[in-house]
C-alpha cells in the first residue's frame, strides 16, 4: 500500500479513535481509578485508600443479593429467550401471507425505548389494577384481596424482572437468529426430507445444530444486555422488596449517583469486567471461526 | 405413524399457534397503551369494570393533559435535537474511519475493525460515574450538551463497523478510475464514494436517532431539572407526581413517541442485523 494513502488513512481514522480513546478508554481508566480512592460526589480532591473500598462492599449484603441477582436474571433469562426465539424463528422463517406484519408486532418490544416498555409492564404488574389480577380473580383463581402483588414479593418480583427482560429480548433473538436460518444452504434440509427424515427429527439433527453458531452469537449479546442493563429494574422494582431484585449495574447506580458514593459506584460496577472480558473473548472467537470456515 | 394429511394440519395449526400466541404476549403491552390512553379515570379506576372494554365512553382527556399540562412536547424536541447533533457528530467522525479501515490501512485497519467493534460491547453502566465527573467538571451538567457530548461514544463504533462493511462491498476500481482522472484519494472518497453510499448512511442516521431515543442510563446520571429531560427519562420519572402515576397520560406517552420510533427501526432493522451477525454469517 502506497505511504501516501497509509498516511491519509492515519489522519482520516485519528479523530474517532481519539474520540473513542477518551470517552471510553479515558472514563474505563478512570473507574478503575475511582474504586482504590475515596472520590465523592460535592468533594473534588481524593485520596488513595487501598483496597478498602473492595472490602466494605464485600462485606454488604446487598452486594451479595446483587451479584446472586445479576447471575440468576442473566442466566435464567437467556435460557428461556434461546428456547423461545428458536422456535419462533423456525415458525417465522417460511413466507406466509401477513408475515410483515407479524414481524412489525413480534418486534415491537425491541425498537421502542426500553425505559417506555418497562413502565408500560408496571401498570400491567400494578399493585392495584393489575389486569393479570383481574383476570385471575375474574377466572376465580384468586379473590380480590388476596391476590398477588407482582412486584411486591420478593419471588414474584424476581419473575416478573427476569420475564421483562425476556419479553424485550426475544425478538431481538429471533431476528438474529432468522438471520442464521437463511443463511443456511435449503439443499441439506431438502436431502434430509427425501431420506424420510420427519420434521422433528430434521429439526434437532439438522436445523439447530446448524444454527448454533448464531445460536451463539444471540446468547452473547444476550448477555450483555441483560448483565449489564439497569432500566429494566430501576423502573419496575427499583433493587426491592427488600434488595430481592437487586443487581450491579443498579447498585452501582444507587451508591455512586444517588448516594454520592462515587469510589464505592465505581468499584461495584468493575464487577462487571469480568463478564465483559468473558463475551469479548467468545465473541473473538466466533469472528476467527467464522473466517476460517 | 398418523396419516400424513393428519401431520399436514397438525403441523400447520402448531404453526399457526407459534405465531399468533408470539403476537399476543410479545405486542399486548402496546394494546395495553392504547386501551389505557382513551379510558376515562373513573374506568381506569374501578377493578369492579372489564378492563378489556370501554365501560364509559373513550376519551381525549390525557392526551391534553399530556401535551398541554406537563413538559412532554419540551421533552421531544430536546431528543429530536440531541439526536440531529448526535446524527451530526457520528457521520463526521465514523464515515472517514470507516473508509480509512476500508479501503487505506491493510492488516493494521482490519486489528482496528475488531477493536473498534469491542468497544461496543462496554457498558454505559461501567462509564456512567467517571463519566459523570467529567460532565461535571466540564460544566455540563444538567444540560443536554452533556449527552450530545456523550452519546457518540456508543453511536460511532457500530456506524463504523456498519459502514466499514459497506465501503468494502463498493469496487476499488471506482476510485481508481477517479484518480486517474485526476482526483486525490480524499476527494474521490468526498465526491464519489460518500454520494453513492446514500443507503448506508441513512442506516446509520436512523440507527443513530434510534439509539439516542432509547437510551437511559447517561440521561438519568447527567440531567436532573424536569426542563431539560428527553422523553426516555422525562416520560417514566417525571409524568409520576410523587407516588401518584398518571396512568393514562403516562401510556399515552409511551405509545405516541413508541409508533414512529418503531416504524423507523423496523424499516432498517436487516442492516442492523446484519451488522451484529458479521462474523458469525457469511
Amino acid at each position: 500500500m502506497a505511504l501516501e494513502d497509509r498516511r491519509l488513512g492515519a489522519a482520516m481514522f485519528a479523530p474517532a479513535a481519539a474520540y473513542i480513546a477518551l470517552l471510553i478508554g479515558g472514563p474505563f481508566v478512570l473507574a478503575v481509578m475511582y474504586a482504590f480512592t475515596d472520590a465523592r460526589i460535592g468533594t473534588q480532591g481524593f485520596h488513595y485508600v487501598g483496597l478498602e473500598n473492595f472490602r466494605s462492599i464485600l462485606q454488604s449484603p446487598s452486594f451479595h443479593a446483587a451479584v446472586r441477582n445479576s447471575i440468576v436474571f442473566t442466566v435464567v433469562a437467556q435460557i428461556i429467550i434461546i428456547v423461545c426465539s428458536t422456535v419462533l424463528s423456525i415458525a417465522l422463517e417460511k413466507p406466509f401471507r401477513g408475515r410483515k406484519l407479524v414481524r412489525f408486532f413480534i418486534l415491537l418490544p425491541w425498537v421502542v425505548p426500553i425505559s417506555l416498555g418497562a413502565i408500560g409492564w408496571k401498570w400491567i404488574l400494578d399493585s392495584i389494577y393489575s389486569v393479570i389480577t383481574w383476570v385471575l380473580v375474574w377466572a376465580h383463581i384468586y379473590t380480590p384481596y388476596s391476590a398477588p402483588m407482582w412486584l411486591g414479593e420478593p419471588h414474584l418480583a424476581m419473575t416478573s424482572v427476569i420475564l421483562v427482560h425476556c419479553w424485550r429480548l426475544i425478538p431481538f433473538s429471533t431476528v438474529i437468529m432468522l438471520a442464521g436460518l437463511t443463511a443456511i444452504p435449503k439443499d441439506i434440509p431438502e436431502a434430509a426430507a427425501v431420506d424420510g427424515a420427519g420434521f422433528w427429527r430434521r429439526m434437532f439433527w439438522i436445523d439447530i445444530p446448524m444454527m448454533a453458531p448464531i445460536i451463539w452469537v444471540a446468547v452473547l449479546f444476550g448477555t450483555i444486555f441483560t448483565f449489564t442493563d439497569m432500566t429494566v429494574v430501576y423502573i419496575l422494582t427499583a433493587g426491592g422488596p427488600f434488595d430481592s431484585t437487586q443487581i450491579l449495574p443498579l447498585l452501582a447506580f444507587t451508591t455512586g449517583i444517588q448516594g454520592s458514593d462515587l469510589a464505592a459506584g465505581a468499584a461495584t460496577s468493575l464487577f462487571l469486567v469480568p463478564v465483559l472480558v468473558l463475551i469479548a473473548y467468545f465473541m473473538l472467537h466466533a469472528a476467527r471461526r467464522a473466517e476460517v470456515t | 405413524m398418523a396419516p400424513p394429511l393428519v401431520r399436514k394440519i397438525a403441523g400447520r395449526a402448531l404453526h399457526v399457534g407459534v405465531v399468533l400466541v408470539s403476537v399476543v404476549l410479545l405486542a399486548f403491552p402496546f394494546y395495553w397503551m392504547v386501551v389505557a390512553t382513551f379510558k376515562q379515570n373513573i374506568d381506569l379506576y374501578n377493578t369492579d369494570n372489564n378492563p378489556f372494554k370501554f365501560n364509559l365512553p373513550p376519551t381525549l382527556d390525557h392526551l391534553k393533559l399530556l401535551f398541554f399540562e406537563t413538559r412532554y412536547v419540551r421533552w421531544l424536541g430536546n431528543t429530536a435535537l440531541v439526536g440531529v447533533l448526535v446524527v451530526a457528530i457520528t457521520l463526521a467522525l465514523a464515515l472517514p474511519a470507516a473508509y480509512a479501515l476500508a479501503r487505506l490501512t491493510g492488516r493494521w485497519g482490519e486489528r482496528m475493525g475488531i477493536a473498534i467493534f469491542l468497544t461496543y460491547l462496554v457498558p454505559p453502566t461501567l462509564l456512567f460515574i467517571p463519566l459523570s465527573r467529567i460532565v461535571a467538571l466540564l460544566g455540563l451538567q444538567d444540560t443536554i450538551w452533556s449527552l450530545v457530548l456523550v452519546y457518540p461514544s456508543f453511536t460511532v463504533p457500530f456506524s463504523i463497523w456498519l459502514l466499514m462493511a459497506f465501503f468494502k462491498s463498493i469496487p476499488k476500481e471506482l476510485e481508481d478510475a477517479a484518480m486517474v482522472d485526476g482526483l486525490s484519494r480524499f476527494q474521490a472518497f468526498v465526491k464519489l464514494v460518500v454520494p453513492i453510499s446514500t443507503s448506508g448512511i441513512l442506516t446509520v442516521v436512523i440507527f443513530t436517532f434510534t439509539l439516542v431515543t432509547q437510551e437511559f442510563v447517561y440521561a438519568l446520571t447527567f440531567i436532573s431539572p424536569e426542563s431539560q429531560q428527553m422523553v426516555g427519562v422525562g416520560i417514566p420519572i417525571f409524568l409520576v407526581r410523587g407516588d401518584v402515576y398518571f396512568w393514562g397520560s403516562l401510556m399515552a406517552a409511551c405509545l405516541i413517541t413508541s409508533i414512529p420510533i418503531a416504524l423507523l427501526y423496523n424499516a432498517f432493522l436487516d442492516r442492523f442485523i446484519a451488522g451484529f451477525t458479521v462474523g458469525a454469517i457469511k
